[in-house]
Formats: structure tokens, C-alpha cells, sequence
């Protein structure tokens, strides 16, 4: 009998096989839609079963909801790949021979990030994201021009060094914690070692802390460990920009998490708080910064994703129950409006012909419906309420005021930059003069709109169902 | 003064003069091996000898210029060089002056030779000694701290500077293979190429402007003067070789107390040690090629670093050993 | 048993020195070489900790490391700077001298780091962990200080080099993370060499340089 989040995980690689095996690229585009719908299933499964505590995997709070929305945005995802993928061959950008290796990797970097979300060993979780990361490497570098070579080259160099520190970092806590768990798996199983934590070193523990900060950070996209995120949203495929942003990051900070829930174990370890807080407003105020120099629309949104990356990271070093559950709506909320803002982008890309800003405006007349769509997304992840991220930055805001008045202007400073420069792009784009072509858009536009619903209800009205679990996830958080 | 005193004194003058008579014989090996592995038949080997004989025969010419120091040096300096050399214990370790044979006094003595010899070098005016005197001072700013990281690493794990402490310690030892020693001995062998001027570093049978180093600086010296300053650079060589045997290598020496029978068996040890290493010497300056010069800073630095680890490792290992 | 710490501890040690010795090389294929070699110690560090330690299982991780690592990588990269025709030289960003002083304060750190943490809670391992995070850091240092984008691979691998060290000397690390070390060597080396290749086919340098002139972070 397989179990739930067996299902999550082997569903995908199994997925992965047999695309792998299949010759056209129709047919594997088919087929990469239906085994995310497999796998999105499986998802809910896990997240209406029970929980789990096993020695190499664990379904708490806390993760069932990312796996959910990794499944999710997988399964929406690969539905907006299968009409974006045509349109890219159509026009030559793309050969129909790597497509059948896209599917397949594909579906094993939704595998391997399912996996990273659901182990319980330490290791195990490394090995997911390690995994996950080099298959995005090679799907980054999937239009073989100059500038997608050199941008998955810099994306490659800088996820494996940050990989191979984690893995230090990884080890080290595995020193920690074998005086006190013993030798061998029970001291890389993060629940055993989160239960013992209070036993363990703390300089150790120090130690390894700052490695994984630097290895997983470099994956979230913290500044200044983030020269890998602009270059490769804005030269991969526009899929797996929106996987990239909307789940890839998410993953990597999740992993961070376990290991922060880890260090708020022992007592005498150092803070990760008020370093998270630093860096997460360092990524903020820069990020916003930079948007306004952004000419190409996939990087100014790459450098919105490390504002919001920046802000949940500050949302999690604030901690407490409140901040938490902030953070935690924010990554699920960011998840889905930027996959949906990707999801829009790449409509735009494909009616424009081009991704430079300088190019695309007046979408309001050539383009109608995608203009509304574009506008709401874009309105959506600058902060605008009824949308979901009002709610999450707004509690987040709030929170830190009541504990730190002086402090809660930093991250509403870097907010209001950047939303000054989502709108101002906004406004180019929508209105004006339109310029150059105006193809037809084939791609479908469901997975735009649907996460888009999904942000508009979640800002009006959340169920208690999931109010509950956000909180008691934030309670694990410390 | 007693029967066992009188012994004591005469075994520290025999390891004086045992230095000095050994000296001419081990280059002479050196030489020997490097010919006879070119396949030439290579000088003989008791060559050294006959050639300071030949050279202390000489009338020795001095420049016009020349000052005091140019005539005054090469006393200095052998006398300084033997001086260190005797001081290194070779076949017993606990000799009457042991006390003063300190890791510390040797690299000064050695120091304050090399600094006479490249001021006689730039004294009479010409340009290849001034070549060859910046030249060394460039190696000596380069393997001198190396050779103080190395000497201290090697006393904080004896822990005494005595070099004879440190010479007990390590035939106490049984074969520690601590990575710190394994660095320092690396580290001192680099140093000690470096200040035989030996191949990588410079080659002492050259006579070509772009790569005398030491020959440069002795250029101008005949006679009774060059007789005493090549005995020096033998002396150095011979010191350099019986430190490393002392240090790394101090079996069959004997301890303090031993008779006569043990410091025998310690003279014929250390000897053969001694031209095992001058003909290993041999083999390896024909076997390298001499490095050019402005890659010389990083090859001595090398030495540097890797005397730096060695007394890290040896400071973090002393302190997990508390 | 104290031989077996000190064999280990000077295996340890080697590795570090060939580390410094790839910072010091000026071509390429010397770089390669003592890459070769670095691999190669770690192949017998890591046998003579299975031997020791009797974990049977780490004579498999020492023999991939051994043939992967020390022998068909460094011939694999060796054929494809001939192929490639690069540059034999390696561009430097700082002097040899320069690195070497930095590598030289990283590995101080890393024992100043060491240090901190009480003997008891790792043990021998103590003296390992310092040097094993002076040959990562080392690996990382090569990245930056050389521009090749083949020494930069082989600064990566040396990295690896040192995460390996790193787990032998953890005792019982189980077999998972031997098996996943080897499988992501495996990968990256995949996706290196696919890179290389379509580097070589878009320019005739893997100067990194080159590559950073196609730079659109300005768009």
C-alpha cells in the first residue's frame, strides 16, 4: 500500500520515465499535464491525511500546504506550458527534440522538490534540492542563445557552490547531532534532532547555521548571494521562470525554516532572527531599488520575486506567532501571483514578440483581455488589496510596528519603492501608443486566471480550515 | 677539571671539526652523483679539498676599491657559518655547549652571515654584485619568516627552542607523522634549497648574468678569501642537511650520557645520513630545472604558507591534546 | 587507535597541500593535475577510513572517488582543453602570491572557527572538520581568483573534494549521503561538460570574461 507522500514523490519520477520514452512532443505535452494532475491529486491526498512522523519523511503543518501549492502551481504550470511550448517552436525558437527531455525533466524537478518538501532526513531534503536546482540549470540554458549559456552558467556556478555549502552545513549538524543521537540515521532525521536540540553544541551549531544561511540563501535569492536570479528568469523558458519564482525559491526557504526551528531548539545557539531580519531587508530595499532600472520585463519581475523573498525572510526573523503566520500566507500567496504574473508575461512576451519594456506598450488597445489580466496581476503582487498579499504584508507591517516601531519603516520604505515602479511599468505597458507587432496569443490563459481567483479569494475571505493550519505551522516556527 | 669534563669538551671539539673536515667531502658527492647521472666521470670526490687547498695557495687580489669589510668578510663569515654549524648536534645531543645551540641563535648567526656576505657583495661597486646581492636579500626576506615559523612550530611541539631538547623529543617520538612536521619539513627543505642556493633557486655552478644569485656576490673574491667563503657555503650545506637529519630523521644519535662506543655509533649514523642526503641532493637538482626568478617569490611562499599551517595545526592539535 | 587518527589526519593533510598546490599552477593542465591527485588522496583517505573504521561501505565511495574523480575526470577535462584549443595559460584575477595569502587566512579561519566548538561534541573529528573546511573553503577561493571556466569547474569539484572529507570524518554518516555525493558528482559533471561544449560552439574562449561582455543584467 503506497502511502501519500510516497505518492507525491514517485508519481513524478515515474511521470519523468516515461516521458522521457515518448517520441513526440504533443503527446509528452499531454502527458506532462496529466501527471501533474496526478500528482496535484496526490497532493491533496496528503494534505487531507494524516500526519506523519517516519524516519526519512514527515508530513506536518507545515509542509502539507507547500506541497499542495507545489503540486498546484506544477499542475497550472505545465497546462500553460503545453500552449506556450507550440507557440515557441512555431516561431523557431525551440527544436522539437529537446522538448521530449523538457517534459521529462520537467516532472523530475517537481519530484524532487515534492521530495525535498517531505523528507524527513536531512540529507535527503539536500538531495531534493540539489536535484531540483541542476534540472532548472539545464532548462534555463534551453534556448541555447549567447545570453541563456551564460546566464545558466552563472545560475550553475552559483547554485553549486551554494548546494555544496549547505551540504557542509548539513554535515555539521549531523556532528551536532551524533554525540546525542547516536551514529547514523537518527541523527540525520530533523524531527529526532529538533527534539534534542537543547543537548547539542551550540558553537556547532553556530556553525553549521551560518553554512546552510549562506547555501539555502543563495537559493532563496537573498541579496547579495542573488546574481543567479535575474539572468536566469529572464533567459529560460517563461514555465520555468513562474516554477522557478513561484515554487524553487519557496523550497529553498522552507528548508532554511526547518533548520531555523532547529537552532530555536538550543537556547545558548546564536539568533538567526536578527541576521534573517538584515538580510531580508538588504534583498528588499536593494531589490526595489533595482527595479527601476529593469528594461527587460521577466528581470524586473526576477527582481520583484527577491523583494518579496526578502520580505518573508524578514517576516520569519521577526518570529513570533503573528510574523510567522504572515510569512507563511506571503510564500503561499506569492507563489501563486507570481507564477500568474509569469503566466501573464509570457502571453505578453508571445503578443509582443519581445521582452524589452521599451516594446510592449499600449496593451489596452491591442490586447484587451491580457491587459485587464496583466494589470490585475500585476496590481495583485504590488500589495493592492482585495488581493491575498495585501493581507499577508499588511499583517506583516503591522506586526513588526507593534513590536518595533522604528523597524517597520524600513520594510514599508522598501514596499512603497516597489510599488512605485510596478506601477510606473504598469502604466507604460497598459496605456500609450502601441508599438511593434501584435501577434495572436495562443497560450492558454486559465492558469493566469485561475491562480489569479485564488489570490482574489484568499485576500476576501480565508477558511478556517486553512487559518488553522498557517497558525499552527507558525506555532511550530517559534 | 675533571677526567669526564675533559671528555665532554673534546667530543664538542670533535663535532667542531668533524662539521668542517665533512663538508668538502658531501658537495663533492653532490657533484659526483649530478655527473655521473649526466653520464660524465665527475670530479672525484675528495675535489673540495684539493681545491680549497689550491685556493688558500693563491695570491688574493683585491679591487682598488675594496673596503674593510671586503677584506674582513669572509673571516666573518666562515667563522659565523662554522660557528652554527658546530652548533647543530650530529652524533650525540646533550655535548657541553648544547645549552647554546638554540633554533632561535642559529637562523641570527645564519642571518648575520648572509648579511655580510651581500654587503661584500655590493662593496667594490659592480653591477653583478649588486645583482646578486638583491637578488638574496629578495629570497632572504621570503625564507627567513619561513624559516622562523618553522623552527618555532617545531619547538612548540618539543617545547623547548633547545635544539638538542628538540632532537630528544623526537627520537623519544616514536614516528609521530603529525601533518604540522610533515608541513615544516616540507617547508624547511624549500627554505634550504633556497639558502644553498640550490636548484630550483639558483644554480651554483652558473656563471650567466640572468641567473646568479650567490656566485654573483662572490665574483670578485680570489685566493685565501674565496677559499674561506666556498668553505663557508659548504659549511651551510652541510648544516642545512644536518638539521634536517637531526630533526626529522635523529635515529642512531646518541643520547647525552652515552660513552665512547655510543658517539661512534652516532658519528657513523649521522655520517652516512649526512652524504645519503647530499647524493639525494644530487639526484634532485638534476631531476628539476631551475625555476625563473620572478616565479622565486612564489615558490618561497609556498614555504611561507606552509610553515603557517604547520604551526596552526600544531597549535590547534596542542590544544585538543590539553 | 592513534596510528590510525594520525594516517588519517596526515591524508587530510596532503589534501590540503594539493589544494595549495592548484592555486599556485599557471597552466591548466597542471591545475588538472593536482586536481588529479587531490582526488586521489581522497580515494585513499577515504579507503583507509573504511579499513580503520570498518565501514565496508566506504570502499565503494573511495573507489568512485578514485576512478571518477582521479582518473576519468582530469582526463575527460584534459581532452577537452586540447579539443577546445584553450588558452593553456590561466587567466588570473589576483597573483599567485595574493591567493596564496588568502587561502592562508582562510585556513586560519577555519581553525579559529574549529576551535569554538568543545571537544567533546565532535571528538577527533575536530582536527578533520578544520581541515576539511579549509580544503571547501580553498576549492571556493579557487572559483573566484581564476577566470577559466574550467578551473572554476575544478574548483567546484575540489570543493566536493573537501564535502566528502567532511563526511568520511563523520562517523556513521550513512550510506545515503555517500551515494548522493557520487550521484550529484555525476550530474554536475554532466551538465559541465554539456556547457563547455555549448560555450565552445557560441565563442572561441571559455575565458570568463568573454562571457561576462554578453552580460544583459543592464536590459
Amino acid at each position: 500500500m503506497i502511502e501519500a507522500y510516497q505518492a507525491v514523490v514517485l508519481v513524478p519520477y515515474a511521470a519523468a520515465l516515461v516521458l522521457a520514452a515518448l517520441p513526440s512532443y504533443r503527446i509528452g505535452a499531454v502527458g506532462n499535464v496529466i501527471a501533474s494532475a496526478l500528482a496535484f491529486a496526490a497532493g491533496l491526498w496528503l494534505m487531507l491525511g494524516p500526519q506523519t512522523v517516519g524516519s526519512y519523511a514527515i508530513v506536518d503543518e507545515f509542509n502539507v500546504l507547500f506541497v499542495a501549492i507545489n503540486t498546484l502551481v506544477g499542475f497550472t504550470a505545465a497546462l500553460f506550458s503545453a500552449s506556450y511550448i507550440g507557440h515557441e517552436i512555431e516561431t523557431g525558437r525551440l527544436s522539437p527534440g529537446f522538448l521530449r527531455f523538457y517534459h521529462a525533466m520537467f516532472q523530475a524537478m517537481m519530484g524532487s522538490m515534492n521530495l525535498a518538501l517531505v523528507a524527513n532526513n536531512i540529507g535527503l531534503m539536500w538531495v531534493g534540492l540539489e536535484l531540483a536546482t541542476l534540472i532548472t540549470v539545464v532548462m534555463v540554458g534551453l534556448y541555447r542563445t549567447p545570453q541563456a549559456i551564460e546566464a545558466a552558467w552563472k545560475y550553475f556556478i552559483l547554485a553549486s557552490v551554494g548546494i555544496s555549502l549547505a551540504f557542509f552545513g548539513t554535515i555539521l549538524v549531523y556532528l551536532a547531532g551524533q554525540p546525542v543521537l547516536g551514529e547514523g540515521l537518527p541523527s540525520m532525521t530533523w524531527s529526532l534532532l529538533q527534539a534534542a536540540a537543547a543537548r547539542m553544541d551550540p558553537a556547532l551549531l553556530d556553525l553549521a547555521f551560518i553554512f546552510l544561511l549562506i547555501g539555502y540563501g543563495t537559493k532563496v535569492g537573498l541579496a547579495p548571494l542573488h546574481a543567479w536570479l535575474p539572468d536566469a528568469h529572464a533567459e529560460g523558458p517563461t514555465p520555468i521562470s513562474a516554477v522557478l519564482s513561484g515554487l524553487l525559491l519557496n523550497v529553498a526557504l522552507y528548508a532554511l525554516l526547518r533548520f531555523k526551528m532547529l537552532m530555536a531548539g538550543q537556547p545558548s545557539a546564536l539568533d538567526p532572527g536578527p541576521i534573517m531580519i538584515v538580510m531580508g531587508l538588504v534583498s528588499l530595499i536593494f531589490a526595489a531599488f533595482m527595479l527601476y532600472q529593469r528594461r527587460d520585463i521577466k528581470r524586473f519581475f526576477a527582481y520583484s520575486s527577491i523583494e518579496h523573498m526578502g520580505l518573508m525572510v524578514f517576516a520569519f526573523g521577526m518570529g513570533g506567532p503573528l510574523a510567522n503566520f504572515a510569512g507563511l500566507l506571503h510564500m503561499a500567496m506569492h507563489s501563486l501571483t507570481k507564477s500568474s504574473i509569469f503566466f501573464a508575461v509570457g502571453h505578453v512576451a508571445q503578443a509582443k514578440g519581445t521582452q524589452r519594456f521599451a516594446e510592449i506598450r499600449g496593451l489596452s488597445v491591442t490586447h484587451p483581455r491580457l491587459a485587464v489580466a496583466f494589470a490585475l496581476a500585476v496590481l495583485a503582487i504590488a500589495g493592492l488589496p482585495p488581493f491575498g498579499v495585501f493581507a499577508s504584508e499588511f499583517l506583516i507591517l503591522t506586526t513588526t510596528f507593534a513590536r518595533q516601531p522604528w523597524l517597520a519603516l524600513l520594510p514599508a520604505f522598501g514596499l512603497l519603492v516597489g510599488f512605485g515602479a510596478l506601477l510606473l511599468r504598469l502604466q507604460d505597458t497598459i496605456f500609450g501608443e502601441p508599438v511593434g507587432p501584435a501577434h495572436r496569443v495562443d497560450a492558454s490563459s486559465v492558469p493566469m486566471v485561475m491562480h489569479l481567483m485564488l489570490v482574489l479569494a484568499a485576500g476576501l475571505y480565508l477558511p478556517p480550515v486553512l487559518v488553522g493550519w498557517f497558525r499552527r505551522a507558525a506555532e511550530l516556527l517559534g | 677539571m675533571t677526567l669526564d669534563a675533559a671528555i665532554q669538551f673534546l667530543a664538542q671539539g670533535a663535532q667542531m671539526f668533524l662539521v668542517l673536515l665533512i663538508a668538502p667531502l658531501a658537495v663533492g658527492v653532490t657533484r659526483r652523483v649530478k655527473a655521473r647521472l649526466m653520464r660524465r666521470q665527475g670530479a672525484p670526490l675528495m675535489q673540495g679539498y684539493r681545491d680549497l687547498a689550491k685556493l688558500l695557495r693563491k695570491e688574493s687580489v683585491l679591487a682598488e676599491s675594496a673596503s674593510w669589510l671586503f677584506r674582513t668578510a669572509p673571516y666573518l663569515i666562515f667563522a659565523l657559518t662554522w660557528v652554527a654549524a658546530a652548533l647543530v648536534p650530529s652524533f650525540a645531543s646533550g655535548l657541553m655547549f648544547n645549552w647554546a645551540a638554540d633554533v632561535v641563535a642559529l637562523v641570527a648567526l645564519l642571518g648575520a652571515a648572509r648579511a655580510l656576505l651581500a654587503l661584500a657583495g655590493m662593496d667594490v661597486g659592480t653591477s653583478f654584485g649588486g645583482i646578486g646581492s638583491s637578488r638574496e636579500m629578495m629570497i632572504a626576506t621570503l625564507a627567513e619568516p619561513a624559516m622562523m615559523l618553522i623552527v618555532l612550530t617545531l619547538a612548540i611541539a618539543a617545547g623547548t627552542t633547545r635544539l638538542a631538547g628538540v632532537a630528544d623529543f623526537f627520537i623519544a617520538e616514536p614516528l609521530a607523522v603529525r601533518v604540522s612536521l610533515a608541513l615544516s619539513l616540507v617547508a624547511l627543505v624549500i627554505v634550504a634549497l633556497a639558502e644553498n642556493a640550490r636548484i630550483p633557486v639558483d644554480n651554483p655552478v652558473t656563471h650567466l648574468e640572468l641567473t646568479m644569485v650567490h656566485e654573483a656576490m662572490v665574483l670578485e673574491y680570489s685566493g685565501r678569501h674565496l677559499a674561506l667563503i666556498e668553505a663557508a657555503s659548504m659549511l651551510k650545506l652541510t648544516l642545512y642537511l644536518s638539521l634536517l637529519i637531526c630533526l626529522f630523521a635523529p635515529f642512531g644519535m646518541a643520547p647525552a650520557a652515552a660513552g665512547i662506543g655510543g658517539w661512534l655509533i652516532g658519528t657513523a649514523a649521522w655520517s652516512s645520513k649526512l652524504l645519503l642526503g647530499a647524493a639525494l641532493l644530487g639526484v634532485w637538482e638534476v631531476s628539476i630545472a631551475k625555476m625563473r626568478v620572478f616565479r622565486l617569490p612564489d615558490f618561497l611562499g609556498v614555504a611561507f604558507v606552509f610553515a603557517s599551517i604547520a604551526i596552526l595545526l600544531a597549535y590547534l592539535s596542542r590544544g585538543a591534546a590539553e | 587507535m592513534k596510528l590510525a587518527y594520525e594516517i588519517s589526519h596526515l591524508l587530510a593533510g596532503v589534501m590540503l597541500v594539493v589544494s595549495f598546490a592548484q592555486l599556485y599552477q599557471q597552466r591548466i593542465a597542471a591545475v588538472l593535475n593536482a586536481f588529479a591527485a587531490q582526488s586521489i588522496t581522497l580515494a585513499l583517505a577515504v579507503a583507509w577510513a573504511a579499513w580503520s573504521e570498518d565501514r565496508p561501505d566506504l570502499f565503494i565511495t573511495a573507489t568512485i572517488a578514485f576512478l571518477l574523480k582521479g582518473v576519468l575526470i582530469p582526463v575527460a577535462l584534459h581532452r577537452t582543453v586540447t579539443r577546445l584549443g584553450v588558452h593553456r595559460e590561466v587567466e588570473k584575477v589576483v597573483g599567485v602570491g595574493m591567493a596564496l595569502l588568502v587561502g592562508l587566512a582562510l585556513c586560519g579561519l577555519s581553525q579559529a572557527l574549529v576551535v569554538k566548538i568543545a571537544p567533546v561534541s565532535a571528538g577527533l573529528a575536530r582536527d578533520e572538520l578544520a581541515l576539511a573546511m579549509a580544503i571547501v573553503l580553498l576549492g571556493f577561493l579557487m572559483m573566484i581568483v581564476r577566470r577559466n571556466a574550467v578551473t572554476q569547474v575544478v574548483g567546484f569539484m575540489s570543493m566536493e573534494n573537501g564535502l566528502i572529507l567532511a563526511a568520511t570524518g563523520a562517523q556513521g554518516m550513512p550510506l545515503v549521503v555517500e551515494v548522493s555525493v557520487a550521484f550529484s558528482v555525476l550530474i554536475a559533471l554532466f551538465v559541465f561538460a554539456v556547457f563547455v561544449f555549448r560555450i565552445r560552439e557560441r565563442f572561441d574562449t571559455i575565458d570568463i570574461e568573454a562571457l561576462d561582455r554578453m552580460r544583459g543584467d543592464r536590459r
